[in-house]
């Protein structure tokens, strides 16, 4: 940076102007950068390595906030579990969910604008609304659908008091709120050459391998992109498990960035709170590069490669 | 919910036939399927939302009966007033339109567009090197940057205002500063030359030139920047705790927490599914009205809800 601000002698009038101009308009963002973020980082980073309770100074000591959260920690594996799990099953199912229901409104129908709103919606209204109305419908005496199953005589399901069916029921949740990634899909979609489906036909492709050597190689790359933005928002998902279940029943829904807020701000374990925001900083990195690097063997880059 | 989907998905058939005869039979079957399958889930995904709305009009031995009532009769208005005026809701809404979502929104259109131009538009030396580092903070989860801001905001002063929201705006958004960015580019480079001969400054150029001609983009920026400060919740819920102060996602959760207190949690959901629909209703109105500039700000950015 330095070497940005010092305009060198070397520069005709119009490059010195440009540069002052450049760094001026730029200016916002790079003070907000190293106060909002670049600050903030490196603070975390130290608080990381500290006792910390908001009122006292922070004591330095070292890594034992992380060897004690990998160690002797009661909750920290199973934070980490109930995370996974909500990773690994929401986000694969989710994306498969929507690329399907993407492929039907793809193809020829009429009311697809209609289709793709009733199922974008649902993605951009207040978390806390639809959790409002998700804890009313899967309520056990109230809800909508104990309601009906209680109709037709069937036992009711104890969606979000039983610690076996909490998790999946979030996941239910989690993939009905993923109109972005279908929006995404249906343009990705709309974008494959109708000259490589008429190719296929001509070779006697039936729809099914079709979709599976024409559609699902295309979009590869859109499915990279949703994967890696999908694992993202869901490691940080927030919202809906705190305001849906509090973490429980018995801590099965105690999910990572919800105990990191609780540590954090209800019981002031800065250090504690600090280290679990660098282990998943890291693990997101993490599962970001390998999908990236796993990526070259399954994502089709068109004419590019 | 099965009877009902199939009875409307036999509808498509009927038009089909009168349509054209020529389709082959099996294209038929398979358009019946399509239809079915996403009047199917068309009905599954609208369903909280439907519950919502509705059970906001019925009365209590219409919300707690079995079999539930699917259409509400007599529909019964006063779930709203009394849901309403329970809590200072007019308070919140005032807050979460005024202190919040407006001024954020036009601050961060503000402040993003002239670090945008300045990434776009001037050459200077630094530049691709900076805005890589602008991209890649936005890989950065709100995590590791929490703790320590909230520590700055609250040695600051600013709990329970909106400066926390309001002053990083200033800063802009590294989101919209890339979809700006990329805008911008797009734009011919003769037009800002023509107006720099003429004695335009680079204020004037972005002001006159550059902003009539991006309008597309600022809508998808004020759009998006609206929708997550009207949905922010774990916001709010840091730094904002009176009552006189709280955004309506912060109100509707504090509403259930009294009722949960006071262990009537059950009869307070009529009250809470409306102020849910009060609240959901704002964006699914914007959505209806500004659709095409939401789904042109997914499928070229993949902005998430």
């Amino acid at each position: 940076m330095a070497v940005a601000t010092a305009p060198r002698r070397g520069m005709t009038k119009t490059e010195r102007r440009n540069q002052v101009m450049g760094l001026l308009f730029i200016s916002p963002w790079l003070i907000g950068f190293l106060l909002f973020a670049l600050f903030p980082l490196v603070a975390s980073l130290y608080y990381s390595m500290t006792n910390y309770d908001f009122i006292r100074d922070p004591q330095f000591i070292g890594l034992a906030n992380y060897v004690r959260l990998f160690t002797t920690d009661p909750d920290f594996w199973t934070v980490m579990y109930n995370t996974l799990y909500y990773v690994g099953f929401g986000v694969p199912l989710g994306i498969a969910v929507a690329f399907l229901i993407a492929n039907l409104l793809n193809s020829d129908i009429k009311g697809r604008t209609l289709f793709r709103s009733v199922i974008y919606i649902p993605s951009i209204v207040p978390a806390v609304c639809t959790a409002m109305v998700w804890l009313f419908i899967l309520n056990v005496q109230y809800g909508a659908i104990n309601g009906i199953l209680k109709t037709i005589g069937w036992q009711t399901i104890p969606f979000l008091s039983s610690p076996e069916l909490a998790k999946p029921s979030l996941i239910m949740i989690y993939v009905w709120a993923q109109g972005t990634a279908v929006v995404i899909f249906l343009a990705a979609l709309q974008d494959v050459p109708r000259s490589l489906y008429d190719a296929a036909l001509v070779d006697g492709a039936n729809a099914w391998h079709r979709f599976w050597n024409v559609t699902v190689p295309m979009c590869t790359p859109v499915i990279l992109f949703n994967f890696i933005m999908g694992i993202i928002a869901a490691f940080q998902d927030f919202t809906l498990p705190f305001v849906l279940t509090g973490g429980g029943p018995m801590k099965s829904t105690e999910f990572y960035v919800v105990n990191l807020y609780r540590n954090a701000f209800v019981q002031f374990s800065i250090g504690k709170a600090s280290a679990m925001a660098w282990i998943l900083f890291l693990i997101i990195l993490l599962f970001s590069v390998i999908l990236f690097r796993t990526s070259a063997r399954w994502v089709y880059y068109g004419g590019e490669k | 919910m099965t009877s009902a989907s199939q009875t409307v998905g036999g509808k498509p058939q009927v038009q089909q036939s009168a349509r054209s005869g020529s389709i082959s039979a099996t294209k038929w079957l398979s358009r019946i399927l399509i239809y079915t399958i996403l009047i199917a889930l068309g009905i599954t995904w609208i369903f909280p939302l439907y519950w919502m709305v509705t059970s906001s009009l019925k009365d209590d031995p219409q919300i707690y009966t079995v079999p539930p009532v699917l259409i509400p009769n007599p529909v019964f208005w006063n779930n709203f007033y009394d849901a309403w005026t329970r809590f200072d809701f007019n308070q919140a809404a005032f807050n979460s339109v005024f202190l919040y979502s407006l001024p954020v929104t036009i601050f961060t259109l503000i402040s993003s567009m002239i670090v945008a131009y300045g990434f776009a538009k001037i050459p200077w030396r630094g530049r691709d090197a900076l805005f890589w580092v602008c991209i890649a903070t936005m890989m950065l989860p709100w995590q590791v940057t929490m703790v320590p801001l909230f520590i700055i905001f609250k040695n600051l002063g600013w709990i329970n205002t909106y400066w926390p929201f309001v002053v990083p705006s200033l800063f802009g958004n590294a989101y919209f500063i890339f979809l700006l960015r990329q805008f911008f580019l797009s734009i011919p480079e003769e037009l800002s030359d023509a107006a720099r001969i003429d004695g335009a400054s680079e204020f004037g150029i972005l002001w006159r030139i550059i902003l009539p001609l991006s309008k597309p983009a600022i809508a998808v920026v004020l759009l998006f920047r609206f929708l997550w400060s009207w949905n922010d919740y774990l916001g709010p819920l840091i730094y904002i705790n009176t009552e006189a102060m709280q955004p309506l996602a912060l109100a509707i959760y504090r509403m259930r927490t009294l009722a949960l207190s006071m262990g009537t949690t059950a009869m307070a959901y009529p009250h809470l599914m409306a102020v849910s629909t009060l609240v959901a209703l704002p964006i699914i109105l914007i959505f209806i009205f500004a659709q095409r500039t939401f789904i042109e700000g997914i499928s070229t950015t993949g902005l998430k809800g």
